[in-house]
């Protein structure tokens, strides 16, 4: 094995990583967002999927990403409006309605995507990259994190806005009031139901980006259940960062670091067999959650829908 | 100020409640009520626990609506829509129950209802609060988490936030109720400088005496009806006793002098007994915000009271949690019955006979969701004979908690009402009949009669007594000195997380324990 080659290898490998680490990351940040105000999101990869569908079909349709990643926004939105009049407004239960929310969705976009495209698989052109000048020239890690469309630096730009969000704005302490004391916040007042909608809404936008960024930039097509437990991971991702949209960013590029290497290992033939490889990520937020899990601290009022004057 | 000469009397109401009901399921708690709330007025609310105050106060802050009967503001009819629309009214509430954010700091607590596109105006609140807290006469920790504060303190914070929003009507639930004797008094004069200013204040209480030293009005509830009010004009021409007796007559229909006034005990404690329960030497580590405890040593013989005195927020609910396993020590030791068990868990103390009342009823004491008969065996969950094999046994519960309620007075409308739908009295008494059951051989209560009405804090002073007279050795840690009076045979105070002094309660103790609070010798 050449320098040359495992250079190529590592950059290919990292690459890979940040690609299937930003929808992750978009999912970890919605989902924390929902959290920090009280809301668990479960729907949340019923979103993504509505976000990976409409996303690809505006893209496929218009031929332009930004359109995709907008309609894509949109459909995330339009799921996390049904979430939020059925959890918010009337105050049903988070999991099952979330549940609900994603097996419905699994099943819509399959179903939709059968009627339009009935069993092609068009694909949309690679998208171009936007190449940081400098960085992009340092070996290994110049191709690997300063070659990808803009989108992803929006991404993690974007972990550092909603920290200072959280943590510098009269935003920030009205959602986590919301989360930990919404009796609190109501008297103080501040609309607990509009604050939660708001929380949901942005939750279904994150989401939906990042499923249409999975379809049209990750994958370049649309399969059905293309987002395979992404929302999860990014439940997961929420819940292990105690309320730190950085820390959001680190879990998904380990797991996107995971998620890549299953694909390297596949493509280069090593000998084990695939379905274990398969597991590689999963495992991973076990040993996480092992570590980690303990010290996770959830918001004080997570799952339990707000009534005015109610005790 | 041609309004205030205008014949009809309502003219002077800034808010009036005409024909107020409320209804809950299986409940009146506000039955037809009428009210007029003036500026340049204290109107005290009085009432048994259970009574329909707070209530009352939950529609005026727009947290609830009337289902009948309506509400005028400066005279015209208006519907309190929301929280929000009760601050703009200029409405301002200290509710009963804590109403701050406890992973949020005082600041931030404070700055909460801002535009939400807003940087938090830190500096000016500092200010704000600055200008407040001098004029106030109190200190607040405006970085502290609040979670890190006692609730004495976070009554205060609550207090300094309706002054920050420059009410117009200052409604106080119970906001006494932790306040030791000296922030109360000044917590009164400055009730009496804001309505000097032309304030209106609505201020509920249980304690009598506050009534009649701050009010200027008093109404009387009772089971959600107003059975009484006496107007400042007759206010005025009665002393404090007369006033008392009158309000003893209207809420309990029998005459009485201060039903409170300090009666000595008149247990004798046997001095040449073992004792029951000894501490050495305890020490905790002090957190950021809260004192740590040093060398803290006493011992209670069966059948003696001992009281803890002092200022809230000086180490008495570390202590409480240290005696009772919650709180890691880092050093001392206890013993019960002459064993060791400082290094036993909570549930191993509870065992050998050690009990906690908190304070925290809601917090710490009830799972508030729970009915009221899971919440009297809570801290026996799956022990027979109310666990078999892990599976509930409805009926012993049921049988058991039934007689409890009985036996205790508990007021719920059914052994399933969620703990938390109780009145304050109410829960502390299900608190009580879980911690005095089978096997209690010592007792820390902590606060035991915060937010108790006469009746009840009355009733939980006696049981307490009798709780000593079966020969237990009874901890008893409060800030309101007359109950310690009554109650205790001897008075440490403590400061700052030790033990300054103790004081047999004989004549003298009243001053001895006072100048130790202060900070000089007894
Ligand atoms: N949201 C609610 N749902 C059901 N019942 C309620 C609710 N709020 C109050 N109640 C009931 O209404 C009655 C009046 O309660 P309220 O809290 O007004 O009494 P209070 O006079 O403030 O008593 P305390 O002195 O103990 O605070 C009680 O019986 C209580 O159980
Ligand atoms: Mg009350």
């Amino acid at each position: 094995m050449t320098g040359l080659f495992s250079e190529v290898f590592l950059g290919a490998l990292l690459f890979g990583a940040v690609t299937a680490a930003i929808p992750l990351l978009l999912a970890g940040l919605g989902e924390q967002m929902s959290e920090k105000a009280g809301v668990l999101n479960i729907g949340i990869e019923g979103m993504m999927l509505a976000g990976a569908y409409l996303g690809f079909v505006g893209a496929f349709y218009s031929g332009s990403l930004w359109l995709g990643f907008l309609t894509g926004a949109a459909g995330g939105v339009a799921v996390a409006l049904i979430m939020a009049l059925l959890c918010v407004r009337i105050g049903l239960n988070q999991i099952v309605i979330g549940i609900a929310l994603t097996l419905g969705l699994e099943g819509l976009t399959a179903l939709l995507h059968h009627f339009q495209f009935s069993r092609s698989y068009p694909r949309l052109p690679a998208a171009d990259a936007t190449v940081i000048p400098l960085l992009s020239n340092i070996p290994v890690i110049g191709p690997a994190f300063f070659k990808h469309h803009l989108i992803v630096y929006v991404a993690v730009a974007l972990v550092f806005a909603m920290g200072y969000v959280y943590r510098r704005t009269q935003l920030g302490l009205n959602l986590q009031a919301a989360g930990d004391k919404p009796a609190a916040l109501d008297v103080a007042g501040i609309d607990v139901i509009r604050t939660r909608t708001i929380a949901v809404l942005t939750t279904g936008a994150l989401a939906g980006l990042g499923g249409a960024y999975l379809a049209n930039v990750g994958a370049g097509l649309f399969i059905p259940f293309i987002t395979n437990g992404a929302g999860f991971l990014g439940i997961v991702l929420a819940m292990l960062a105690r309320g730190r949209p950085v820390w959001v960013l680190f879990g998904a590029l380990l797991f996107g670091v995971c998620l890549s290497l299953t694909t390297a290992m596949q493509v280069a033939g090593i000998n084990i067999p695939t379905d274990i490889i398969q597991m590689l990520p999963f495992l991973a937020v076990m040993i996480m959650l092992v570590l980690f899990g303990r010290r996770a601290s959830l918001p004080a009022a997570l799952g339990i829908p707000y009534e005015r004057g109610a005790r | 100020m041609s309004s205030l000469s205008s014949p009809l009397a309502d003219k002077r109401d800034i808010v009036a409640l005409e024909g107020v009901t409320k209804r809950f399921p299986g409940i009146v708690a506000n039955d037809g009520i009428d009210l007029s709330i003036r500026p340049g007025e204290v109107h005290v609310l009085l009432g048994e626990n259970g009574a329909g105050k707070s209530t009352l106060i939950g529609m005026l802050s727009g947290l609830q609506q009337p289902d009948e009967g309506r509400i005028l503001v400066d005279g015209k009819p208006t519907p309190i829509t929301s929280p929000r629309h009760a601050l703009a009214l200029g409405i301002g509430t200290v509710f009963q129950h804590m109403m701050l954010v406890p992973t949020l700091t005082v600041a931030e607590n404070l700055l909460l209802g801002g535009p939400w596109w807003q940087r938090p105006r830190t500096e000016e609140l500092e200010a704000r609060v600055a200008e407040i807290t001098r004029s106030l006469g109190i200190s607040v920790k405006l970085h502290a988490k609040v979670s890190e504060l006692s609730l004495g303190e976070q009554q205060q914070v609550e207090i300094l936030r309706a002054m920050v929003r420059n009410s117009r009507l200052l409604i106080l639930d119970e906001s006494t109720s932790m306040l030791t004797p000296k922030g109360i008094e000044e917590l009164g004069a400055l009730m009496r400088r804001l309505v000097g200013q032309g304030l209106a204040i609505v201020f509920i209480t249980h304690k009598l005496k506050e009534a009649a030293a701050f009010g200027d009005r008093i109404s009387v509830l009772k089971l959600g009806r107003k059975v009484g009010e006496i107007p400042p004009e007759r206010f005025r021409t009665l002393g404090e006793q007369e006033i008392i007796s009158e309000i003893v007559e209207l809420m309990f229909g029998k005459q009485k002098d201060d039903p409170e006034a300090a009666e000595r005990p008149t247990r004798t404690v046997r001095a040449d007994a073992a004792p029951l329960l000894q501490v050495a030497d305890l020490a905790v580590a002090p957190t950021e915000n809260a004192p740590g405890l040093s060398s803290i040593s006493f011992d209670i013989r069966p059948g003696e009271i001992l009281g803890v005195a002092g200022i809230d927020g000086n180490g008495q609910k570390q202590l409480a949690e240290a005696l009772a396993g919650q709180r890691a020590a880092t050093g001392g030791s206890v013993r019960l019955e002459g064993a060791a068990i400082e290094a036993l868990s909570v549930g191993e103390r509870r065992q050998r006979g050690l009990r906690y009342l908190t304070d925290d009823r809601l917090g710490e004491g009830t799972v508030g969701t729970f009915p009221v008969s899971i919440n009297f065996f809570l801290k026996q969950v799956g022990a027979s004979p109310f666990w078999r094999g892990g599976v509930e046994q409805r009926a012993e519960i049921d049988r058991r908690a039934a007689q409890l309620v009985r036996e205790y007075d508990v007021r719920t409308p059914s052994l399933k009402t969620p703990v938390a739908r109780l009145s304050g009295g109410n829960i502390q008494k299900v608190l009580l009949a879980r911690e005095l059951a089978e096997g209690a051989r010592a007792v820390i209560f902590n606060k035991p009669t915060y937010g108790l009405d006469l009746a009840n804090t009355l009733a939980s002073r006696q049981r307490i007594r009798d709780t000593a007279a079966r020969g237990l050795a009874v901890l008893l840690i409060s800030t309101d000195l007359e109950e310690l009076l009554s109650m205790c045979d001897r008075i440490a105070v403590i400061a700052n997380g030790s033990l300054v002094g103790t004081v047999a309660n004989a004549d003298d103790a009243r001053t001895k324990v006072g100048r130790l609070m202060i900070g000089l010798a007894a």
